[in-house]
């Protein structure tokens, strides 16, 4: 079929590049030119070239190694809660109800913690691990146990991951309890006639049933604890020392504790450039997953 | 190997069954001969899937046993039966290649691994699926996955029976026919007693001995293709099965004489102990109906001729109630009115829904 060549219709995406170049472009601009200069205050600027990104991805520089030590922290605090809460989500998934008034009462004591603002859960466990007055942490105490987490840095990783875990492995196990109400009856019958085993049923039918909610929460997961701030600058403040200064975290002190505009902007580039290669890899695996390669049908 | 018995067998799905509309599944008492090729036939609803389910232990029946030879089974979890089933929509397990997936109950049934190997290879080339042996499972067409449901089911030396639940729902059309014969020559080669659930009366009667039609929780008849074409023993067979289905008309019998208003059709049978107060009603088969000129036969009124291919229907009415014909080629009509020539014999009387066998008499002799 020939379809006429028309120019004009780029007129109909003006819009959306009209509204992307607002709302994203023009942004990120005004950083990028941040990051090409150095300010001493009075709103003067001097031209630096790629000084900052040289200095920001040589470890050996202070500005480098903080960059890369906070990075690390943010690896680490991602890859802990993901081997957490996805295990666990499965494992609540799993277990919840399947039918009768017991799966809107679980559903619903799933959602909470995640209609909770974020602010108000690290309020809620900076208050509840507290030595002094906190209940798991006066009862921890009490129990014998030391615990400080404003002192003590692997009491404050243990909280933060808990109180991620808390609060976020809800998700992942709605997710897959969505992935496991998706498999017919039929394979669970199929699978009892072929007299497979709980964890054969488990491994052959449940686990690539879900894979591909699972990687979405797996995707969700890691965005969000590689772009934590809120819970852990309320909680601990990025403390004890630098303990839990995750790259946000250390991006605010940059930028507004110390207002260096340039080495943030370039620090904030870079982190973003992660976040969207991470993205793409993901969505590579995504939108291939299940297809495997493309193969011809074959009737057998 | 095992005929399966199934005694005094009913089912409610709610836990508290008070009366007979609380049942799914009617009182049934059948015996399935080991070997047998049957067919459960019957509406969406009708509980043959129910009936099917209890026989493969993922249901267990509120009353009645269900015996295995002499062995009771009525209780035993599914791994223990000597069953497999093949469901509506074809269950593969997406992970596994298709010599993964037929060796998965030998597996976990911890065969030894040179037999799993040697059943498998021996079960592929009867499904004629060697040459995927290796490919993913979840790569192939429905029908080919459809196959290796079944597959699943015959690498196991101890099955004795195998379901099947509407297995060619998602089978596209021209690969039906095939996958069914593939499915007839499977039980004349094996030993194998088949079930088959099926709503599509082609399908049943193409591929069973025994056909058992359900209606309502309840079986109206068991038989062979033959019998329930020519002896339905409740009206709904004549409506299910046959296309055009049965005709039923309400009728009053007078001694060998029915009447249909008041046209009178002559019978083969006398009907001396009809049921007062059931609705008395008069079926025949469009086959056994021909249209006629007018002046012979019963007249009738002509409404429409269809041509359905194979042969010509006509839609005619006998005073007032409305009846399925066939017309002979060659046959020139004037204007609607017509005749039509009934085979005595294969006139049946029914009372309230129930074939009403007749006496014959000494003219006719025994029928």
């Amino acid at each position: 079929m020939d379809k006429p060549l028309n120019n004009r219709a780029w007129w109909l995406v003006a819009p959306v590049f009209l509204i992307v170049a607002f709302s994203a472009i023009v942004p990120i601009m005004t950083v990028v030119n941040y990051s090409v200069q150095d300010t001493f205050g009075n709103n003067q600027f001097f031209w630096n070239g790629l000084g900052w990104f040289q200095e920001l991805l040589d470890p050996s520089t202070e500005l480098g190694g903080r960059f890369f030590d906070a990075l690390w922290r943010n690896l680490m605090f991602s890859a802990i809660i993901l081997a957490i809460e996805v295990p666990l989500g499965i494992l609540v998934a799993l277990s919840m109800p399947r039918e009768g008034w017991k799966v809107a009462a679980t559903l619903v004591v799933m959602a909470l913690p995640l209609l909770i603002p974020w602010n108000v859960v690290g309020t809620i466990w900076q208050v509840f691990a507290r030595a002094d007055i906190g209940l798991a942490g006066w009862g921890l105490n009490a129990l014998g146990i030391p615990y400080n987490f404003t002192g003590d840095p692997l009491a404050a990783w243990i909280t933060i991951v808990v109180m991620d875990v808390w609060h976020w492995t809800s998700l992942v196990a709605l997710l897959c309890y969505a992935g496991l109400k998706s498999i017919p009856d039929a394979y669970y019958q199929a699978a009892r006639i072929d007299g497979a085993s709980r964890w054969a049923i488990f491994t052959t039918i449940q686990l690539p049933k879900m894979n591909r909610v699972l990687l979405i929460a797996v995707l969700l997961r890691f965005m969000d604890s590689f772009m934590i701030y809120t819970e852990p600058f309320v909680l601990t403040g990025g403390g004890p020392g630098n303990a839990t200064t995750f790259l946000s975290i250390d991006l605010v002190k940059l930028a507004l504790g110390q207002f260096d505009l340039g080495k943030a902007a370039a620090m904030s580039l870079v982190y973003n450039l992660i976040v969207l290669a991470v993205c793409w890899v993901f969505y590579t695996v995504m939108t291939h997953a299940g297809s495997e390669r493309p193969q011809r049908e074959i009737a057998g | 190997m095992a005929s399966i018995t199934l005694d005094g067998l009913a089912h409610a799905y709610r836990p508290d069954p008070r009366g007979p509309q609380d049942y799914a599944l009617k009182e049934i008492n059948h015996v399935w001969r080991q070997g047998g090729a049957y067919a459960l036939l019957g509406p969406s609803g009708c509980g043959k899937t129910t009936l099917l389910n209890i026989i493969s232990g993922l249901v267990v029946p509120t009353r009645g046993k269900i015996l295995f030879d002499d062995r009771d089974v009525t209780h035993l979890p599914t791994e223990a039966r000597n069953i497999a089933q093949v469901f509506q929509f074809p269950v593969v397990y997406d992970t596994m290649t298709v010599r993964e997936n037929l060796a998965f109950p030998l597996k976990n049934r911890r065969m030894p691994r040179e037999e799993i190997a040697r059943r498998v290879e021996e079960i592929a080339s009867r499904l004629d699926m060697s040459a995927v042996l290796d490919r993913k499972a979840a790569n192939l067409t429905a029908d080919a996955k459809q196959k290796i449901s079944l597959g699943r089911g015959l690498v196991r030396e101890d099955v004795a029976a195998i379901l099947f639940d509407e297995p060619l729902t998602v089978i596209d059309p021209h690969l039906k026919w095939q996958l069914r014969s593939t499915l007839k020559e499977l039980h004349r080669t094996l030993d194998l007693t088949m079930i088959y659930v099926t709503h599509d009366q082609t399908e049943a009667l193409t591929f069973a001995d025994t056909v058992v039609v359900m209606h309502d929780g309840g079986v109206v008849q068991t038989g062979t293709p033959e019998e329930l074409f020519e002896r339905p023993a409740h009206t709904f067979v004549g409506h299910f099965i046959g296309s055009p289905g049965m005709n039923v008309l309400p009728a009053r019998v007078e001694g060998r004489r029915a009447l249909i208003g008041d046209v009178a059709i002559e019978l083969a049978r006398a009907y001396p102990a009809l049921p007062a107060g059931e609705t008395i009603e008069l079926g025949v088969r469009p086959e056994f109906a021909t249209l006629a000129p007018a002046g012979t036969g019963v007249p009738v009124a002509v409404k429409r001729i269809d041509d359905i291919g194979r042969a010509r229907i006509a839609r005619v009415e006998i005073a007032g109630q409305p009846a399925a014909a066939m017309v002979p080629e060659g046959l020139a009509l004037n204007g609607d009115e017509a005749g039509l020539r009934l085979d005595p014999r294969q006139i049946h009387i029914y009372a309230g829904g129930v074939l009403v066998p007749g006496e014959a008499t000494n003219r006719e002799g025994a029928s």
